[in-house]
């Protein structure tokens, strides 16, 4: 269970399956420096996308029951136990629960942040979804859909760290981050097997691998860029990709996990 | 004097339980699980409802309310001592210990306010030995043993010195392992006796360094427990008053080594990492007490005229 025990070396082969350069307008390299901030719309006639798997290889531990007994309003809504969600992979190797993000590539582009809140919710003492996305400023809603009392712990390094309490059910808190995280853990105190992690973009070029490691990132400008896929016991690993007009490419980030010593 | 010697004793008592709940509450990662303070989830703590004492809640909610009890025994264990104690000293020392309680309880609420900043948890670790010694001290001060001793009190300037530097040693100890605690290195060597299977860690990080201290220290304070235990035993067998902290005092030092050794080979389970936490405090009083006697004849001239 702990991340320790796996001393994770994470290599990673990847494909980039379509043909690099392969000819059209070059889009402007990553680091393009600019003194002013340009324009954040993307043109939808040239927009490009990127999709793709995350697998993992290795001895890929089950996930463990973690006992709720705690708190006997959880025991009753459930089975009595919540299972670990640190790898949920599908038959084929597929992880879900990454973060795939554009690390690097977009420049000085400015995007605003969506008025539409993502939501977190507390129910059936786990936090929906286990893993979430938010742009900078783009307001993030935590639900407490529980008949029973949870804290929310953010706990934050680069934005401010956070801790309310939610004690009735259906409480609702509204949180804003002001800069770029990866990734921020959310933690309850009061069940401490709950937990979730938000990651904070200043874009909105973001994903979460779901049903079977698949992801994608859409509506991209043509460009070069560096793409991290995030886990958060196996860290994070990075690809380079170039994207044409119109062009739609496909990624695979392979995670393995060396067996036990 | 009785009365209150009983009622001090209590305090002493009603302390250690409330640095065992402390101990619970890191143990078992609580500390947040309140994240208000002084309220309990907006409610008044004594009104807060008992059914959602659940998960971390018990644990930290739990020992606000211990905290709160001691801290009104305190305030009556001052105020008895202002009214009904001759010694001035001891009237001050009931004073200061009202302070320390007090200066403790905020400190506790900083670090949950402050999301357990490591200085602030270090800080209300080592502040909760202090106030414990202080309330074991007035134990010892109204005890009757104390004024009337059996034997009259010798000056052994050797056995002095070695139970204040025990004494000293063993709180040195304690604060070294509440900031492994508090700054999550309490299973930064994983495995015991060796340090991943050498005498010596391979690497170091600091928090390594921390670990390894506290198990060095722990030589140390062992050492010096049983230096000063042998000299009691060799050079006072017939003080009781001396003998019986000495042998407290062994018992206890072994006990607490070997949880020690528990914490880690059991992961950090939770009662045993809160065992080693009350058998710590326990020592540092034991030693306390042996240190305090030695300087018993210190006080025969001014210090009590009991009326």
């Amino acid at each position: 269970m702990q991340i320790h025990r796996f001393r994770l070396v994470v290599s990673a082969v990847a494909l980039a399956s379509a043909v690099a350069c392969g000819g059209g307008s070059e889009a402007p390299p990553a680091s393009t420096p600019a003194a002013a901030p340009a324009a954040s719309a993307v043109d939808p006639a040239t927009a490009a996308n990127i999709t793709g798997r995350v697998v993992v290889k290795g001895h890929v531990p089950k996930a463990e029951a973690v006992s709720m007994s705690g708190d006997p309003t959880c025991v009753r809504g459930t089975a009595g136990t919540a299972p670990t969600e640190y790898f949920v992979v599908g038959p084929d190797g597929g992880l879900d629960n990454v973060f795939v993000y554009v690390k690097n590539g977009l420049g000085n582009r400015v995007f605003p942040a969506p008025a539409t809140p993502v939501v977190l919710d507390q129910n059936g003492c786990r936090y929906v979804p286990h893993v979430a996305g938010v742009q900078v400023d783009q307001p993030l809603e935590v639900r407490n859909s529980d008949d029973t009392l949870h804290n929310v712990h953010a706990v934050a390094v680069i934005n401010d760290e956070v801790n309310v309490g939610q004690p009735m059910k259906g409480m609702t808190n509204t949180f804003r981050f002001k800069g770029r995280e990866v990734m921020i853990p959310f933690k309850c105190d009061v069940h401490g097997w709950m937990n979730a992690y938000v990651g904070v973009m200043d874009h909105p070029f973001f994903a979460v691998s779901a049903g079977g490691g698949a992801f994608a990132l859409k509506t991209l400008p043509p460009g070069t860029y560096e793409i991290e896929a995030w886990h958060e016991k196996l860290g994070t690993h990075t690809l380079s990709v170039t994207v044409g007009e119109k062009e739609t490419k496909e990624m695979t980030f392979t995670f393995i996990v060396p067996n036990e010593e | 004097m009785k009365w209150l010697h009983r009622y001090t004793v209590l305090v002493s008592a009603s302390t250690l339980v409330l640095i065992l709940a402390g101990g619970m509450v890191t143990s078992t990662g609580s500390g947040l699980s309140v994240p208000d303070w002084p309220t309990t989830y907006g409610y008044n703590m004594f009104t807060f409802p008992y059914q959602s004492w659940v998960g971390g809640i018990f644990y930290e909610h739990g020992h606000r309310l211990i905290a709160t009890t001691v801290g009104i025994l305190t305030i009556g264990l001052a105020v008895w001592l202002w009214l009904c104690d001759p010694r001035r000293w001891m009237r001050w020392l009931g004073v200061v210990g009202l302070v320390a309680v007090t200066a403790q309880g905020v400190l506790g609420g900083l670090t949950v306010l402050y999301f357990l900043p490591a200085p602030i948890s270090i800080g209300h670790a080592g502040l909760a030995q202090i106030f414990f010694c202080i309330t074991v001290g007035l134990a010892l001060f109204t005890s009757r043993g104390w004024l009337a001793p059996a034997a009259a009190p010798s000056d052994d300037r050797t056995l002095r010195r070695l139970a204040v530097a025990t004494t000293l040693i063993v709180f040195a100890q304690i604060l070294l392992g509440a900031t492994m605690r508090h700054t999550g290195a309490g299973l930064a060597i994983p495995d015991f006796p060796l340090a991943f299977g050498r005498l010596l860690p391979p690497s170091w990080t600091p928090a390594i360094a921390i670990h390894f201290a506290h198990r060095l220290w722990a030589v140390v304070a062992v050492a010096a427990i049983f230096a000063a235990a042998g000299h009691v035993w060799h050079h006072h067998p017939a003080r009781r008053d001396l003998t019986r902290p000495a042998w407290l005092l062994s018992l206890a030092a072994l006990v607490q080594f070997t949880l020690g050794a528990f914490v880690v080979l059991t992961g950090r389970e939770p009662t045993v990492n809160s065992a080693h936490v009350a058998v710590g405090s326990l020592v540092l009083a034991t030693s306390l007490v042996l240190a305090l006697r030695t300087y018993r004849v210190r006080f025969c001239d001014a210090s009590f005229q009991h009326s």
